[in-house]
């Protein structure tokens, strides 16, 4: 590669690809050349930075600026100002950056301070479709020791003594799954990867994929090398079309290096990878569903054992892993496995990485190291709730997981602990809610979400999951009855126990999590028909306060539906009947006469 | 087929070029390494500050390379940039001044003005 005095990344992952950043790439290639320095400045295309909230971001060396929300006709001021004649666009660059008017480092910056990047180490440094910027950066250096150095079970060793956990959701330690599958009987022996990354609002494995791909290229061979497998497997799914282009590419490059493929760097190693596209089916991120897909059968769980380690694709011993957890290996490998353990807690060690959503400032992913506690996440990395709101509750673990209510926002982030808080880890989404949230809503949403995943094969599943909607769906509505929490937690009970695979097994946490922690609003909702958050528009009533009220008509004009009357000198009133809660009457009402309860 | 060898050179070859995007937080100490620059003399500068900043144990500064920065009648040219301050950028450098420029300017934050492009102008 050639030597540029300056090198301008521009994110490509799906968020800011979606804000138009090909076109501003390709508009700083347009007016490098129009000002002659093409041949100086670089323009790279790169995987997510984190603070896709900000997107379209564009970071340039040597300086480092941060350029957040940049347009397509910002591009021409920065090469003007900022790369001929050497001076930064302050008004573009991301405000937490600059301080006295001049460029703080990156890891200075609240939303960078705290995180620890391990697995998304490369994503947003490097050019994930050059393979030479993956070696820059010890790639490939991991593999190459593994094959020359260590024997099977030395690798084997090293990971268990790494401590790392599947990052997939159940947090099984890696290093034993390993050699489970190595001791395994068997004439061939698969590694299979899941990048079928089904929890709504999570993207962590995407932006992996998307900007660091061959760090799961290189571990799934080593992993082939510890466990004696000579064929591996990515399953992703076909929604992630950038995810699966820089995939491809990747694997190419490899085969043309003879990174994977036969005789790997001549040491007689074979390994070689294909993709598997998925529907994006959730259940299919269960394990054997997940495997008895790649097989071309229907993606349908069965029970275990056996478990893949011995009876996997094809019936051969089988590994999988997940994304995330690949992403950790090679730095496991080449730091060593105390480095890895250092980071962490007791028995959750490392890093994780969390794509925070919902109700909060930075959305964006980020890498903490376990034992971060909610309060960091949310107030110091995440920037708190939008508009001055209060924080209610954060949910982990998708529609498996739970919710941590406010008053626990201190406890360390680990397996553990979430488990011990009624939810769990699960892949990495952070859903967090404010005041304005209605937690049996919430509850609602992920149990819509289940029971349209459902692949329907056992009955407590499909059924139990729809009977527990209706009862929320009434709930929220105003009409559920006395007895129906208690019907809730018996379904739930039920289900949990008899369901087939996990889709199920942990389909009714979010309700059993809601429940623990906000009773009193399911109540609430069931005997005064009220929503505390004002969410439930069903429950909502629009009220004219008639001492408020000055007879002025505003409201009426506004009322789409004319469900509004009154006479010049008498207070308006509102039918309830024929209101449809729309909210326009409130906004109009010059004397703010009219409220919301 | 690439060989151990050959991936330690792909390595070394483009870490050269894209280190300067690594890592942040420390002081980058920044060389001009394009065809003018090397032909005035990069290389040895290049050289003497990866030596002193070696040698004092440095281990947060990023010594890296980049290309033609406009001004190749000044070269070598030597940019310093530590975080929260305003980039200082060296001029007709040669080892020694190098070596200066990493005790003082790097190492206890005093610029050396008699070398910065400022003073040549
Ligand atoms: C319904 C369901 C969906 C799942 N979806 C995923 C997924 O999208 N990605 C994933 O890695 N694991 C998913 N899992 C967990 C996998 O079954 C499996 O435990 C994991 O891929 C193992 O990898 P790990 O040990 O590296 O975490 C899912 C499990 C269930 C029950
Ligand atoms: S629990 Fe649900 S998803 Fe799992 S096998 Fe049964 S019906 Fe299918
Ligand atoms: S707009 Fe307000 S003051 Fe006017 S009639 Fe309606 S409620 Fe009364
Ligand atoms: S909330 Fe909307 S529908 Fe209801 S009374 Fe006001 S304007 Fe009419
Ligand atoms: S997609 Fe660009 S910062 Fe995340
Ligand atoms: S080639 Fe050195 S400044 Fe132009």
């Amino acid at each position: 590669m050639k030597m540029y005095r300056s090198h301008i990344m521009i994110c490509r992952g799906t968020g800011c690809t979606s804000s138009s950043s090909e076109q501003i790439a390709q508009e700083f290639e347009k007016q490098l050349k129009l000002h002659g320095i093409d041949e100086e400045v670089i323009v790279e295309r790169t995987g997510c930075f984190g603070l896709c909230a900000l997107g379209p971001i564009v970071i340039v060396y040597p300086e480092a600026a941060f350029y957040s929300l940049v347009k397509p006709e910002d591009v021409e001021e920065i090469v003007k100002e900022h790369l001929v004649k050497g001076r930064v666009v302050k008004r573009l660059l991301y405000a937490e950056t600059i301080e006295e008017d001049r460029i703080k480092s990156l890891n200075q910056v609240n939303f960078y301070k705290k995180q620890v990047r391990v697995a998304l180490r490369n994503c947003g440094i490097i050019n994930p479709e050059n393979i030479d910027e993956y070696i820059a950066f010890d790639g490939y250096k991991a593999l190459a020791r593994c094959l020359t150095e260590l024997k099977p079970e030395e690798v084997i060793d090293i990971v268990k003594r790494s401590g790392l956990r599947g990052r997939g959701g159940a947090g099984f330690p890696t290093g034993l799954k390993w050699e489970f599958t190595a001791k395994a009987q068997g004439d061939m022996k698969y590694v299979c990867c899941n990048a079928d990354e089904g929890d709504p609002g999570a993207f962590m494995d995407r932006s992996i994929l998307e900007g660091d791909p061959h760090s799961v290229l290189e571990a799934m061979a080593i992993a082939g090398y510890a466990v004696g497998g000579s064929q591996g497997y990515i399953y992703v799914r076909a929604e992630y079309p950038i995810a699966v282009k820089r995939l491809s590419i990747a694997i190419n490059q490899a085969r043309e290096y003879g990174l994977l493929g036969k005789n790997i760097l001549g040491t007689g190693f074979d390994f070689d990878i294909e993709l598997r596209l998925g529907a994006g089916a959730f259940v299919c991120g269960e394990e054997t569903a997940l495997l008895a897909s790649i097989e071309g059968q229907r993606g349908m769980p069965r029970p275990r054992p056996p478990f893949p380690a011995n009876k996997g694709l094809f019936g051969k011993p089988t590994l999988l892993n997940n994304v995330e957890t690949y992403a950790n290996i090679c730095p496991i490998i080449n730091n060593g496995p105390e480095w890895f353990a250092s980071m962490g807690t007791e028995k959750s060690k490392g890093t994780k990485v969390f794509a925070l959503g919902g109700k909060i400032n930075h959305t964006g992913l980020v890498e903490i190291p376990m034992g971060t506690t909610m309060r960091e996440i949310i107030y110091e990395i995440g920037g708190g709730c939008p508009n001055g709101k209060a924080f209610k509750a954060a949910q982990t673990g998708g529609p498996s997981g739970g919710c941590i209510p406010a008053d626990k926002i201190d406890v360390p982030i680990d397996y553990e602990t979430l488990t011990a808080l009624g939810s769990m880890m699960g892949s990495g989404g952070l859903i967090v809610m404010d005041e304005d949230n209605c937690m049996v809503d919430i509850a609602k949403f992920f149990l819509e979400f289940t029971v349209d995943e459902s692949c329907g094969k056992c009955t407590p599943c499909r059924e139990g999951t729809k009977r527990m909607l209706e009862i929320l769906d009434r709930i929220t509505k105003g009409k559920g009855q006395e007895g129906d929490i208690e019907r809730l937690e018996t379904l739930a009970k039920n289900i949990k126990a008899s369901a087939l695979c996990a889709l199920g097994q942990t389909a009714p946490n979010p309700v059993l999590s809601t429940l623990q922690y906000f009773r009193d609003e399911y109540e609430a909702h069931i005997r005064d028909k009220k929503c505390p958050a004002g969410a439930c528009q069903a429950l909502l009533q629009y009220i004219i306060a008639e001492d408020k009220c000055k007879a002025c008509g505003i409201c009426a004009k506004q009322c789409p539906v004319s469900a509004i009357s009154g006479k010049p000198k008498t207070p308006y009133v509102i039918d309830q009947g024929k209101c449809i809660k729309c909210g326009a009457c409130l906004e109009k009402c010059p004397f703010k006469a009219i409220s919301r309860g | 087929m690439k060989t151990l060898k050959d991936l330690e050179e792909i390595r070394k070859r483009t870490l050269d070029t894209i280190n300067l995007r690594k890592d942040q937080s420390g002081t980058r100490i920044v060389v001009g390494m394009a065809t003018c620059g090397i032909a005035a003399g990069a290389r040895p500068v290049l050289l003497a500050i990866m030596e002193e900043v070696e040698k004092n144990d440095l281990s947060d500064v990023i010594v890296a390379q980049t290309g033609c920065i406009g001004m190749c009648k000044l070269e070598p040219i030597v940019e310093v940039y530590r975080p929260g301050e305003e980039k200082v950028t060296y001029v007709k450098m040669n080892p020694s001044k190098a070596k200066r420029v990493v005790n003082e300017h790097v190492m206890q934050g005093k610029v050396v003005q008699d070398y910065t492009i400022g003073a040549e102008e």
